[in-house]
């Protein structure tokens, strides 16, 4: 019933002789949310890079739909529907906050300069649409009421909700999530939980999550994949995970 | 108004002439720095074959029996900026894009490359001595009184200015209300981000370019038939002065570049005015250092915050 979206195979990645990540293989099928987690520098970011096309991997395969991604450019792995967002939050803070729902249209709105300049019918549909569906997320994630104030100045909780926003208007499949909990307080944290549950049962996406929150992870993942020193550890739900003597020497050492 | 003052007033008229082209051509560099931060030291060159090509289409309209002044100027500056835009984006394409990724310092060794390739291969096809065309636009208001100073805006003057308005304006609004404009906003902020969200920044950059470039034929018009001589050279200090006027205001900001190449201009003529003319430049870089050292980012420049 439910179709694998993003499947990873063996997927390795070398800088010089130092091994990033070490065969790691992921599985993330329509509307699921599924985390990655292991210690600090354990490659979680690493294979993010990969599969977002920030790096090229030395080996294994990425599939989106039944397609070979790994190597593609970023701009082209975005336009297939897999989008990211980063450990720190990256919006364009002196453009405001719709413009910043505008900018990640851009594609959408794939109309020339002569058509810009004239102001056709067609050109101006589509910007009323794009204009649309921004307002629509901005109402999603609650920020409507600051559509027109400049990106940096909004909190850093409102910041990483605008960047969900930002990745949803360019209509993702898959949307992949670095550390979204870091640095938010325990009330917008729950926030973040509802939302991201929100965009899977609601917006039929899949969400591919970095995490060290623990409590966020634990509750809302469906599945989990637990990688140590760039190798995978282990994988399954969250009662597997916390029981798992594997998972729980690598956070916490031998006894 | 006593004399000295009206002295004054015409310098002050003549340094905001050549400001404004400063600032067209200084737009230019601040753009490409905005997005790339990398300094297209080939910009100046692209100047330089907006006045030749201005000159070229000038005298072929002319042998042609075309006299009507305002239609050889409309036709001057449309083939300028199409030719000069179109050199704008292969040098991009040629001698940069390949060079993206690497070492900062090799991209500004091959936009030096390409400026002596540029000035040298202008200079072998058309020549490496002055270039003359008699004044095309001549006469001008005059107010004052005659017996001890008068004040003249030559016609000229008023064309430079409003054509610099004008193409300011349209910028403007360009950079600000439209698609590509928010774009280009987006990739001076975070290329990584904006190439992510799916935008080909590939081509964002290009455009910069081809803006930069159109902007600094016009100024190759404009100066072109202000001074009515041109030589392959001309590119080099132009240049120069343009990318003072853009750090003066503070790289990679538009309305800084505007008030950096004012400022310049300005300065010149006014120290034109009171001291032998070769030290224009000894003043107008004195002024810069001076600026710089007391805010190193330039007059509208944001200080650098170091990302983390």
């Amino acid at each position: 019933m439910s179709q694998l979206l993003l499947d990873v195979n063996g997927l390795t990645m070398r800088f010089g002789g130092l091994v990033a990540v070490d065969g790691v293989n992921l599985k993330v099928k329509n509307r699921q949310i599924v985390s990655v987690i292991g210690p600090n520098g354990a490659g979680k970011t690493t294979v993010f890079n990969c599969l977002s096309g920030f790096y090229i991997p030395t080996e294994g395969s990425v599939m989106l739909k039944n397609e070979q991604i790994a190597g593609l450019k970023d701009y082209q792995i975005s336009r297939k529907g897999l989008v990211r967002t980063f450990q720190h939050v990256r919006l364009f803070q002196k453009m405001t906050v719709i413009e910043n729902m505008l900018v990640a249209q851009h594609r959408h709105l794939n109309t020339n300069l002569i058509s810009g300049l004239f102001k056709t019918p067609n050109y101006r549909r589509l910007e009323k649409d794009a204009m649309n569906h921004a307002i629509h997320w901005l109402e999603e994630v609650d920020l409507l009421e600051f559509a027109n104030r400049e990106a940096g100045n909004l909190s850093y909780g409102q910041q990483r909700r605008l960047e969900i926003a930002r990745c949803m208007v360019t209509q993702p499949e898959l949307l992949m999530l670095d550390e979204p909990a870091a640095g938010l307080n325990p009330n917008e944290t729950k926030e973040l939980d509802e939302l991201i549950i929100k965009l899977r049962d609601e917006h039929e996406i899949s969400v591919l999550l970095i995490e060290h929150d623990m409590s966020l992870v634990m509750g809302i993942s469906d599945h989990i994949y637990v990688i140590s020193q760039g190798a995978p550890l282990a994988q399954g739900n969250a009662d597997e995970i916390k029981n798992n003597p594997d998972v729980i020497k690598a956070y916490l050492g031998e006894e | 108004m006593s004399e000295f003052s009206l002295y004054l007033l015409q310098q002050l008229i003549n340094g905001l002439t050549i400001g404004s082209t400063y600032a067209l051509i200084a737009i230019g560099y601040t753009m490409v720095y905005g997005i790339i931060g990398m300094i297209n030291f080939a910009h100046g060159e692209i100047y330089m074959i907006g006045s030749y090509i201005t000159f070229i289409v000038i005298a072929g309209l002319m042998s042609m029996g075309i006299v009507s002044l305002p239609i050889i100027l409309i036709i001057a500056l449309v083939v300028a900026m199409f030719m000069a835009s179109t050199y704008g984006w292969a040098v991009e394409r040629v001698a940069y894009r390949p060079l993206r990724g690497t070492n900062r310092l090799i991209p500004l060794i091959s936009a030096i490359g390409m400026s002596i390739f540029l000035q040298n291969a202008v200079g072998i096809s058309q020549g490496f001595r002055d270039v003359a065309l008699p004044p095309m636009v001549s006469g001008g208001w005059a107010f004052g009184n005659p017996a001890d100073f008068e004040v003249t805006v030559s016609y000229m003057q008023v064309i430079i200015f409003a054509v610099t308005f004008v193409t300011m304006t349209l910028l403007t609004l360009f950079i600000s209300k439209s698609r590509m404009g928010r774009a280009c906003r987006a990739c001076a902020e975070d290329l990584g981000m904006t190439n992510l969200l799916g935008i080909n920044t590939n081509k964002v950059i290009a455009l910069t370019f081809i803006i930069g470039a159109a902007l600094a034929a016009i100024a190759g018009l404009l100066l072109g038939l202000y001074y009515g001589v041109v030589n392959p050279f001309v590119g080099f200090i132009a240049g120069l002065k343009a990318f003072t006027a853009a750090v003066l205001g503070g790289i990679g900001s538009i309305p800084g570049a505007v008030l950096g190449g004012l400022i310049l201009g300005v300065t010149e003529a006014m120290t034109a005015a009171f001291f032998p003319s070769e030290y224009k430049d000894v003043v107008a870089f004195g002024l810069l250092i001076t600026i710089l050292l007391f805010r190193p980012s330039g007059l509208l420049g944001k200080p650098e915050i170091e990302k983390v």
